[in-house]
């Protein structure tokens, strides 16, 4: 069965940058869990002669030609974000490394 | 009995990560300019910054170059390919996310023939390159470190999104690679590849080709690999070959010392020539990667796979083998004229006149190089064309000039456009003069003006006769043909 134990949870926690309490650690385990075992009903289906997609609608090959099209002025979507300088988006002291 | 240090060997097992941007108009998932250079944040769309709600679609430009690519490279195209998305948190990547294939790349399993020759007895070598795998992705912005020329010492950062988005080939190679002669050759024959095929510019200056490296060393006969390291921040071929040697010397020292490696990614320095550790690796990272909803899958059709292939060029490998083999021309003269492809075309376009490729190629490999190479100039920059250089050797063919008039007259040909190069040399007053009548009149007077060295080239002197020769060169200035004169001199020296 899908039992997560704290450390994953302190794991997704730690990927996802988020920074959780110790009562939030323990309430997520718990919750986790059980959405997980929710999902778990799903192997009861038998799947054996289905073939396996990721996607709910059956699509292939979309794709646009190399042209130009016209899109939001770069001028206003700079202006959009939190802390633009100058021609940059401005953003905070980066922490670690590069993935 | 265990070896000792001294006596062990090492050898070195290398893989390389080839990053190929593509020039494509527009960027793979939005419709916007991916020109180099642009101001700032002036080449974006929503799609690049990743608003909420955009829909990503794929350019089937990139599609189609890297199907070709995979072609060249000799991999299997995949019948069913997919978008994933790789996740990390970087401010360089506006979706915390990268688009990019896990699972199901575009192509798989192939390789490349590398040719190595070397550079004092001129032979060549060749070696199977595996390509594990190729996919697309899209690159990530650039970033300015404010407050500092280096991350660490910063207070924050500035982002420029233009790159944000730009088509990327990522190439994997097997880790069949031993030197860092072999790695350069690996990168510069996948760089005539794609310059070949026209899908990137291939420019390592500009960022268009960037290439990382993974090495170990291990004991030679050990089957298992040694301690992985990356190499990154190597912009030339010639910065790979000494970041990888320096690389092999530094781990076989350490081995032989009895110190551990560590699992790390370094980065070349060009100012000092040696790497450096940038962070040590603690396990593999965890990106997450999940499939790309937002993309449908790639069914690429045998239809459409064998039209993109029967549009494929002559590839470098083949080129080469082709001149070698049905031209005669030198691995080395093979080496030059198909590594640049203007050069190429250049070569192509003049052997397509009729010319005699050899002539061609030496005349290209001899002086012409050597201007280029002088002048820093490509071959597309100079006036002499492919049909003005094969009319050249024509006209030499033909008598109407001599080898040595034809040299003295190429600088004015490399900088000056000519209509026809018989109209110039008429005019100049430089064409060969072959009148038997002529020449006897010259080698006349100067046996009668010279009857000292007659006498001493009947006496046995025969090297005398090289000062009539001189003589009669000078008096024309150079354009008695030599072979006649020849001729005619020892016929009447000798009375």
């Amino acid at each position: 069965m899908a039992k997560l134990d704290r450390s994953d949870v302190q794991k997704v926690a730690d990927l996802a940058r988020l920074r959780l309490t110790e009562a939030e650690e323990i309430a997520f385990t718990t919750q986790l869990s059980s959405i997980l075992d929710y999902f778990e009903q799903l192997s009861n289906l038998d799947t054996e002669n289905v073939e396996p997609t990721t996607r709910a609608i059956e699509l292939s090959n979309i794709v646009r030609a190399d042209e130009l099209q016209p899109t939001v002025d770069p001028a206003i979507m700079l202006q959009e974000a939190p802390e633009p300088e100058g021609e940059f988006f401005r953003v905070p002291q980066i922490l670690g490394g590069e993935a | 009995m265990p070896a000792t240090a001294t006596s062990t060997t090492y050898e070195a097992v290398i893989g390389l990560e080839t990053h190929c941007q593509l020039n494509t108009k527009t960027k793979i998932f939005s419709p916007v300019s991916t020109e180099f250079g642009a101001p700032p944040n002036t080449n974006i769309s929503p799609i690049c910054l990743g608003y909420p709600g955009v829909l990503p679609v794929l350019n089937e430009k990139v599609l189609e170059s890297a199907v070709k690519t995979g072609l060249a490279l000799n991999c299997q195209i995949a019948p069913y390919s997919k978008f994933d998305r790789k996740q990390y948190f970087y401010p360089d990547l506006p979706k915390n996310y990268q688009i990019s294939q896990y699972d199901l790349p575009i192509a798989e399993q192939g390789w490349l023939d590398i040719e190595l020759v070397d550079p004092v007895t001129k032979e060549a070598t060749r070696k199977k390159i595996g390509i594990t795998r190729l996919h697309m992705e899209e690159d990530a912005g650039k970033l300015v470190h404010a407050g500092s020329d280096r991350l660490s010492g910063s207070t924050h950062s500035l982002v420029d999104f233009n790159r944000a988005g730009v088509p990327l080939l990522e190439i994997v190679s097997e880790p069949d690679i031993r030197t860092g002669a072999e790695a350069a050759e690996y990168g510069q024959e996948l760089r005539r590849i794609v310059r070949y095929l026209g899908i990137s510019d291939g420019n390592m200056q500009e960022g268009s080709l960037r290439c990382d490296v993974n090495i170990s060393i291990r004991p030679v006969g050990q089957k298992e690999f040694g301690t992985k390291i990356e190499i990154k921040n190597m912009n030339s071929f010639s910065a790979i070959q000494k970041a990888i040697d320096y690389e092999i010397e530094r781990q076989t020292k350490a081995l032989e010392a009895g110190e551990p490696l560590y699992q790390e990614t370094r980065l070349w320095e060009e100012g000092s020539q040696r790497t450096i550790s940038m962070r040590k690796k603690e396990g593999s990272s965890d990106y997450r990667y999940f499939p790309e909803p937002d993309l449908p899958p790639i069914e690429v059709s045998k239809e459409q796979l064998e039209q993109w292939r029967s549009e494929l060029p002559e590839l470098p490998a083949a080129k080469r083998d082709r001149y070698e083999t049905d031209l005669g021309l030198s691995p080395y003269d093979v080496r030059v004229l198909t590594d640049d492809h203007q050069m190429t075309a250049y070569f192509e376009s003049a052997i397509a006149t009729g010319a005699d490729a050899k002539q061609i190629a030496n005349w290209l490999m001899g002086d012409i190089l050597g201007y280029l190479n002088s002048e820093k100039l490509n071959i597309s920059d100079i006036a002499l064309t492919p049909a003005t250089l094969a009319e050249l050797l024509q006209l030499i063919d033909a008598g109407t000039i001599s080898g040595k008039i034809a040299k003295d007259i190429l600088p004015e040909l490399l900088t000056t456009p000519v209509d026809s190069v018989a109209k110039l040399v008429e005019s100049k007053g430089m064409t060969q003069i072959s009148d038997m009548s002529a020449i006897e009149v010259m080698i006349d007077e100067l046996i009668a003006a010279n009857p000292d060295k007659v006498e001493q080239f009947r006496a046995g002197k025969t090297k005398i006769q090289g000062f009539f020769m001189g003589q009669i060169m000078k008096q024309t200035s150079g354009r008695a043909d030599p072979k006649l004169t020849n001729q005619l001199l020892v016929n009447k020296l000798k009375g």
